[in-house]
């Protein structure tokens, strides 16, 4: 298993690698003087050449690389334009809300997408079956920004039952989660469903309700765990779906979190920070496939040996 | 699509031929919407801002008094052709670089795998939304923004079934009279992977429309007052307490397109591609 991890971790280092110089580039693709954008429009011309040694934009673009890799290592994101703040700490400062958000919203649509996968495969060719399937369609085309209006006007503004906006405790969790688990509930839904369904045709299945064990203890010990793995696989998909998802949810419930600061930076033109966060919601994604794959090969011992 | 994959499409599955309706229709409007439309969509009227829906305004107005319903109507152009052509941009170089990578193989196929891998690395929109953060917003950014991130998932198909292709006999046959590489690849290999491509680019269009309006919703999309359907929501976001209704019909007509656009590809799977069906 521990070589198995180390093997996978190699192979991703070449895409890491390659995120952090796409990363790098961004701002050395854009019109006009790296060195300007990243002090500021504003910038005074003493400011922006001590931005420019402070960077290395006058040395050249491998060596600067190289800077920026060493910079990154040591944790280093550089410092806004916007009030210079180091890039980290408005990172670390955003990142936890958007943890919290988007570890609710998995919780959400796993729960809502397992539940009724198994329902829908269950009752297969019968009304609730279609019930089901036809609402994760409509779930899969539903932006989520569209139900996020939704949500706010019925549970918000007409039933008060939850905050529309900002971080007020718990119950400000409650519309954004919904909001942006929705999406990956109904993927994971339609999955399952027709895992589920391919499993229950097995041998095993039937011996085990020829045993004339309950329909209920069927599903739960024989064919859930055999639907798992490629649910997980969605589910760990999903998870950097849901990573860039939280862009649009953060901005419309004014939740403090990496995605709004995204948005944000880019209204104010704040290139570090633009950069930053790129960056992490990039890492955060190729970790949680890594993550995925591991966990794949802990459950299903035959992934390891290939 | 040939007319017996049309007559399958619409025969065998339902969700499919609904899909295949709404897409009709959404395509007719987005040609014909401007003759339909009661009101010219950008001429303000303060004397009926902020009304309900009724008979003259079925849509109701907004805050310069510009009639909703027609509003929407010429925002089907915008997301058509934003989507269309922002798919038609990421296939032509997804596909070539699939089929490239695909038939040559070795370290060809190594780097071009590496460079889509990174591009992967970037989680849905997050890739358009940088593109637009360098680019600048603006609906012609938009449009490059949502081809290039579209240009790794064609890429990966294509190659896919490149791969597949040219290890068919009638392939090799090809390659033994002497056939070139381009030749092989057009004429022989193509025509093998375009059932696929129609399929996940039907899909895709869902996700381009989505992906458009999404970024004009976040103000990264055309500058007012362009009707676009994602920037009438934004509008309507901040009257959502007194004015809810502003929402119904921009949120409707882009929830039906992009159903209309899930539903026929997922149609067009089970109709063309039977492997791939869920």
């Amino acid at each position: 298993m521990g070589y198995y991890i180390l093997r996978r971790v190699l192979s991703a280092t070449p895409t890491l690698l390659g995120v952090t110089l796409a990363v790098f580039m961004f701002v050395h693709v854009l019109p006009g003087d790296p060195a300007r954008l990243m002090a500021g429009i504003e910038a005074t011309e003493d400011s922006v050449q001590l931005v420019r040694r402070s960077l290395g934009l006058d040395k050249p673009l491998w060596v600067q690389y190289g800077i920026y890799l060493n910079n990154l290592i040591h944790g280093s994101l550089g410092a806004s334009n916007r009030d210079a703040a180091p890039v980290s700490t408005h990172i670390m400062q955003a990142f936890g809300p958007t943890f919290f958000l988007t570890v609710a919203a998995m919780l959400v649509a796993i729960a809502i997408g397992l539940a009724a996968g198994m329902i829908a495969a269950v009752s297969h060719g019968r009304v609730l079956d279609f019930t089901t399937t036809s609402l994760a369609m409509f779930g899969i085309s539903l932006p989520s920004f569209v139900l996020a209006l939704a949500l706010i006007w019925i549970f918000g503004v007409d039933l008060r039952w939850f905050p529309t906006g900002g971080d007020q405790g718990a119950a400000s969790l409650v519309l954004p989660a919904i909001t942006l688990g929705a999406g990956a509930a109904a993927t994971i839904a339609r999955i399952s469903r027709s895992e589920m369904l391919e499993v229950l045709a097995q041998d095993y299945i039937r011996v085990a309700k020829a045993k004339g064990h309950r329909l209920r203890m069927v599903v739960l010990q024989h064919a859930l765990p055999n639907t798992l793995i490629p649910v997980i696989t969605v589910i760990g998909l999903h998870f950097g779906f849901l990573i860039s998802g939280a862009i649009i949810v953060e901005t419309v419930f004014a939740w403090p979190g990496l995605g709004r600061l995204l948005i944000d930076s880019i209204s104010f033109r704040d290139y570090p920070v633009i950069q930053g966060v790129v960056l992490v919601f990039a890492l955060e994604f190729v970790a949680v496939n890594l993550l995925v794959d591991v966990l794949y090969a802990r459950i299903d011992p035959r992934v390891r040996y290939q | 699509m040939g007319r017996a994959t049309l007559r399958r499409l619409l025969r065998r599955t339902t969700a499919g031929a609904i899909g295949f309706v709404i897409v009709i229709a959404m395509i007719l409007t987005a040609v014909l919407g401007p003759l339909w439309a009661p009101y010219a969509p950008n001429t303000p009227d303060y004397a009926h801002a902020r009304e309900a829906p009724s008979a003259v305004h079925l849509g109701g107005t907004d805050d310069f008094g510009r009639d909703i319903f027609s509003r929407v109507l010429y925002g089907a152009r915008i997301s058509m052709t934003v989507g269309f052509l922002g798919v038609v941009i990421g296939l032509i170089p997804g596909a070539l670089l699939g089929l490239i990578a695909g038939y040559a193989g070795g370290w060809l196929d190594e780097v071009v795998m590496r460079v889509i891998d990174v591009l992967l690395a970037f989680p849905g929109i997050l890739l358009a939304i940088a593109m637009v953060a360098v680019l600048g917003p603006g609906l012609v950014n938009i449009i490059i923004a949502i081809g290039f991130f579209g240009i790794p998932v064609y890429t990966r198909l294509v190659r896919g079934s490149t791969l597949q292709a040219k290890e068919l006999a009638y392939v090799e046959a090809v390659r033994a009279q002497g056939a070139r590489a381009p030749r092989i690849l057009i004429r022989h290999i193509l025509p093998n992977v375009v059932a696929p491509i129609i399929v996940i680019s039907t899909l895709q269009l869902a996700s381009a429309i989505l992906t458009e309006s999404a970024l004009s919703f976040l103000g990264l999309g055309a500058p007012p007052p362009t009707p676009e359907w994602g920037a009438i929501l934004t509008n309507a976001k901040d009257d959502l307490a007194t004015l809810p209704y502003m929402a119904l019909f921009p949120g409707a007509a882009l929830v039906i397109t992009v159903l209309g656009f899930n539903l026929l590809g997922d149609g067009l799977r089970d109709v063309l591609d039977p492997r791939m069906k869920m």
